[in-house]
């Protein structure tokens, strides 16, 4: 992940920021396993059949969800079609840049994709309007805005949000709109490892001086959906076995609390 | 062999317990890994595993270019992971797409945990990781491989990478997924670790599975990693043992 504009982080913060950490505080004063501030808006863009502007501390996204019709793919000719894409705009960061989608991007597109794909929250079998020929493709499409820190869970829980409120136009095709078929609700819960410990949404300055990261996105049915180690570092099985544990935990909160 | 159809039509786990290509549910497909298999790269390896035919090459460390690419504390690790487009059923359109980009990054990730970077500012290592021909988890493969390719060229490491893949067929928890258990399994985790300490440099996770199918499958793959390195020593030491004995 970029760097703050001088592409450093100052040993005085990083000591300050490890320091908290071994008295159990962190960065911003929270304690360790809690996230930070979240404010979750649908509705945000009418012109969208679904969208969600997601506030986790100064990080924000909006996500919005199109849905037009189009081919399958033809192995799936009986199910509706799923994209996921994120634009880390320059507006959000000095140093993001405008143009295709860099490594960083695609691979925050994916894990979102993943979640969303993996626990089958959108019945695909239910966008098909003539089988092998047409079916309703989702499109999420998510703008980065303001970036400090834990993309990831942003734009899932943005996208989550969106897709649970996104209408399918079937009166474009001469049928009925109807509510996008949803099966469960999702939840990522991204860790990073700071000096041997584990802790879920980090800012900015805790990504600057974190090693390893690790999402785990669960469903409410008490099952693993998807995982991703990221970043250069490593994890032992024991710091991911409690991982696993705490984003049941805090995924249930998220989705009690912000995805009802 | 191409199947067609959907998950519930094919039956991946026997009714005697083993799987759709009769291996145990602990069973690894065949491995085998090569090193300094081409002769212009610094250090190379070919890996068969199962239908996997991949082939890396190591460049570097040398000076990173673009220059603003460079890190002036340790050197960068650039691996590219490529398939070719006669190395699956339906031919894929050349070039990188969003999956092998993904895969490349946490690649790279996984390898630079592993190398001594802190040795060489403002350097960069090339890995570039070819499958030929692709019979699931071919990152898993590529990255065990390369690990291999670096110490051939010589670039100082603190351990090895040495990964395996598990996942769910049928309700089982089965180690190193063939490609109909991947195409239809309900789950699929490739994980890859440091030899030595066993820390996760990789890890990936798809479908679905409890936490307890979760650490019965990692307990297997930390079991299978093992083995694996055990190969991987060995294509380093077959090489010199017969430069050894070339050379008499």
């Amino acid at each position: 992940m970029p760097r703050d504009e001088l592409g450093v982080l100052s040993e005085i913060k990083r000591s300050t920021i490890l320091r908290q950490i071994k008295s159990q505080k962190r960065n911003d004063g929270r304690d360790l396993n809690t996230f930070r501030p979240i404010t979750v808006q649908t509705g945000f863009v009418t012109k969208a059949p679904g969208s969600a502007m997601v506030q986790i501390g100064k990080t924000r996204v909006l996500a919005g969800v199109k849905i037009e019709e189009g081919e399958p793919f033809p192995d799936t000719p009986n199910q509706g079609v799923l994209t996921t894409n994120v634009e880390l705009l320059p507006m959000a960061f000095p140093t993001f840049e405008s143009g295709p989608p860099n490594e960083n991007a695609i691979e925050l597109a994916r894990v979102v994709d993943r979640g969303i794909r993996e626990s089958k929250m959108i019945d695909l079998k239910g966008l098909v309007i003539e089988p092998a020929k047409k079916v309703w493709i989702v499109f999420i499409d998510i703008d980065v805005l303001d970036f400090d820190g834990n993309l990831i869970d942003a734009c899932s829980l943005a996208s989550v949000a969106a897709l649970k409120t996104a209408i399918v136009p079937g009166s474009t095709i001469g049928q009925k709109d109807f509510q996008l078929p949803i099966t469960c609700t999702p939840v990522s819960v991204t860790f990073v490892d700071i000096d041997g410990t584990l802790v879920p949404d980090p800012d900015l300055e805790e990504e600057q001086v974190s090693g390893a990261r690790i999402t785990v996105t669960t469903s409410e049915d008490g099952k693993l959906r998807a995982m991703q180690k990221g970043s250069v570092g490593s994890l032992s099985m024991d710091q991911i076995k409690g991982a696993i544990s705490m984003s049941f935990n805090l995924g249930k909160e998220l989705r009690e609390k912000y995805l009802r | 062999m191409i199947l067609v159809g959907t998950e519930s039509d094919i039956k991946l786990f026997n009714e005697d317990g083993t799987r759709i290509d009769g291996r145990t549910v602990e069973e690894l497909r065949p491995i085998k890994i090569e090193t300094d298999v081409l002769n212009r790269a610094d250090g190379s390896a070919m890996i068969e595993w199962g239908g996997n035919k991949i082939m890396v090459a190591v460049y570097g460390p040398r000076e990173a270019y673009p220059k603003h690419t460079q890190d002036i504390n340790r050197a960068i690790v650039k691996a590219r992971y490529n398939m070719a487009a006669f190395s699956v059923d339906e031919r894929k359109r050349p070039g990188p797409d969003r999956r092998s980009m993904e895969i490349s990054k946490v690649i790279s990730e996984a390898l630079t945990s592993s190398i001594m970077v802190e040795k060489f500012p403002r350097a960069q290592i090339d890995v570039t990781i070819e499958v030929l021909q692709a019979d699931a988890g071919t990152r898993i493969a590529g990255l065990t491989a390369a690990s291999v390719a670096i110490a051939a060229a010589g670039i100082p490491m603190r351990d090895f990478v040495v990964g395996c893949t598990a996942g769910k067929v049928d309700g089982h928890i089965v180690l190193d997924l063939c490609k109909e258990e991947d195409n239809f399994g309900q789950a699929d985790l490739p994980v890859a670790v440091l030899a030595k300490s066993g820390k996760v440099v990789l890890m990936q996770m798809d479908g679905d599975l409890s936490e307890d199918e979760f650490n019965q499958a990692t307990d297997m793959i930390m079991r299978a990693t093992k083995r694996i390195n055990q190969l991987q020593r060995e294509a380093l030491t077959t090489k010199y043992s017969e430069a050894i004995a070339g050379g008499e």
